[in-house]
């Protein structure tokens, strides 16, 4: 049944479809705005950061958040959806995974895109239509301000057409992959496509 | 009195009171709408709270309220999606078999609620019901209140799944999702649909058991007309 469901969402998605823009005033505060990580403690990034990019692409390498900084910024402020049923408004800045997968040379072969983060191993991996979606970015930026750790710092995906566990915080790993690689919370019964 | 038989009986001439497609209709929805409310509660009690993040709603009297769990069905959050989003096809398919059969047997001729046939009708049993008034008003097949209530299940039924699309698909159904306001309002009418088809639901069952023949009908058909 979930193999017909993701044939449904896949059907209804559309690769030019925009999640639309809520008003300015319809940000939520930061202290409403929920944030968690699987770790006991709050995750910190190492000082030698930085984003490691692989699999199926022409030039795998590590990106500094500098070296990130200086491709070209996406800005956006979308709804975020929750599994739960919460929803909240955020602004978020950072480069768009298309961008990324340009930068790297990603083969036309990766059909899935695979993200790891230093959050004990919290990792998801995506649909390439959703992951090179316009509204799908690598933010470093939340409200016009620099990410918090308590989203993610110093990188996290964030995405408007996918559900708020697909979205990894604190990033080390962006892999250009063949097949699917399910996810943290997938490979405990979530479904696996959590499209919005 | 009125002594000209009613329009609908050329449509229905013949037919038992309740045809076979509607009896399965009916009893198949039973179960369907049991799972869906017992696991949109279980999603529901993952937040069992109305509106935005920093901006929940004040009329809301139930705001993080989690629903009992005997409501509940499905375990946990993602096994209740798994439920929800397959018992919802089966329940869609069962609807639209129903509606089709409606319009295109003629059986909502005599079971729809047509405003100009059957207010006036529908006011007068309400007043029997409230003891205003001594004697039901003449029925034929169903009273305007039956009609009223049966024809509005329909549209409740209709909104659940439309408002269900909206916040399954909030971006790729945007303009639907628009159609009820936005994301947090059609969470509000999906959860409203489900209070008003309970509601529903408990006048139906205090009615049947205070009118046990109409079971036997809806198992066996009932006579021809």
């Amino acid at each position: 049944m979930e193999r017909w469901n993701e044939r449904v969402e896949r059907f209804v998605f559309s690769t030019s479809r925009l999640a639309p823009e809520p008003p300015a005033a319809d940000i939520t505060p930061d202290a409403a705005f929920p944030s968690y990580f699987i770790s006991d403690m709050m995750p910190f990034a190492p000082a030698d950061w930085a984003l490691k990019v692989g699999g199926l692409v022409a030039r795998p390498g590590a990106l500094s958040l500098d070296a990130l900084k200086k491709m070209p910024r996406t800005d956006m402020r979308v709804r975020h959806h929750c599994v739960e049923g919460w929803s909240a408004v955020a602004a978020w800045h950072g480069v768009r995974l298309s961008d990324l997968a340009k930068f790297v040379g990603a083969s036309s072969d990766a059909r899935y895109v695979e993200f790891r983060s230093f959050d004990s191993g919290y990792y998801s991996s995506w649909d390439i239509e959703s992951a090179t979606h316009p509204q799908t970015i690598l933010a470093y930026g939340m409200n016009g301000r620099m990410l918090y750790p308590d989203h993610g710092a110093p990188l996290r995906l964030y995405s408007a057409v996918k559900l708020g566990y697909k979205q990894v915080k604190y990033l080390t790993e962006v892999n250009f992959l063949p097949n699917r690689t399910g996810g943290y919370w997938e490979n405990q019964g979530y479904e696996w496509y959590g499209g919005v | 009195m009125e002594s000209r038989a009613p329009e609908h009986r050329s449509v229905t001439a013949g037919r038992r009171a309740q045809p076979a497609p509607i009896r399965l209709a009916h009893w198949i929805t039973i179960p369907l709408l049991v799972i869906m409310a017992g696991s949109g509660l279980q999603i529901f009690a993952a937040y069992p709270a109305l509106g935005p993040r920093g901006e929940q709603y004040g009329w809301y009297p139930f705001q993080n309220v989690v629903p009992p769990s005997w409501m509940r069905f499905g375990g946990w959050l993602a096994g209740a999606r798994h439920w929800h989003f397959a018992i919802a096809w089966f329940l869609i398919l069962n609807g639209v078999f129903y509606l089709i059969y409606l319009s295109a047997s003629g059986e909502w001729r005599r079971r729809v609620f047509l405003p100009a046939r059957d207010t006036s009708n529908a006011l007068a049993m309400f007043a029997y019901y409230v003891r205003i008034r001594k004697t039901p008003p003449p029925e034929d097949f169903y009273n305007g209140l039956q009609r009223l209530a049966y024809t509005s299940a329909i549209i409740f039924g209709i909104v659940v799944v439309l408002s269900g699309l909206a916040i399954y698909k909030p971006v790729q159904l945007h303009l639907l999702t628009a159609l009820f306001g936005g994301y947090d309002s059609a969470r509000v009418v999906h959860l409203g649909c489900l209070v008003l088809l309970f509601l529903f639901a408990v006048n139906h069952i205090v009615l049947v058991v205070l009118h046990p023949r109409t079971i036997i009908t809806m198992v066996t058909g009932g006579r021809r007309e």
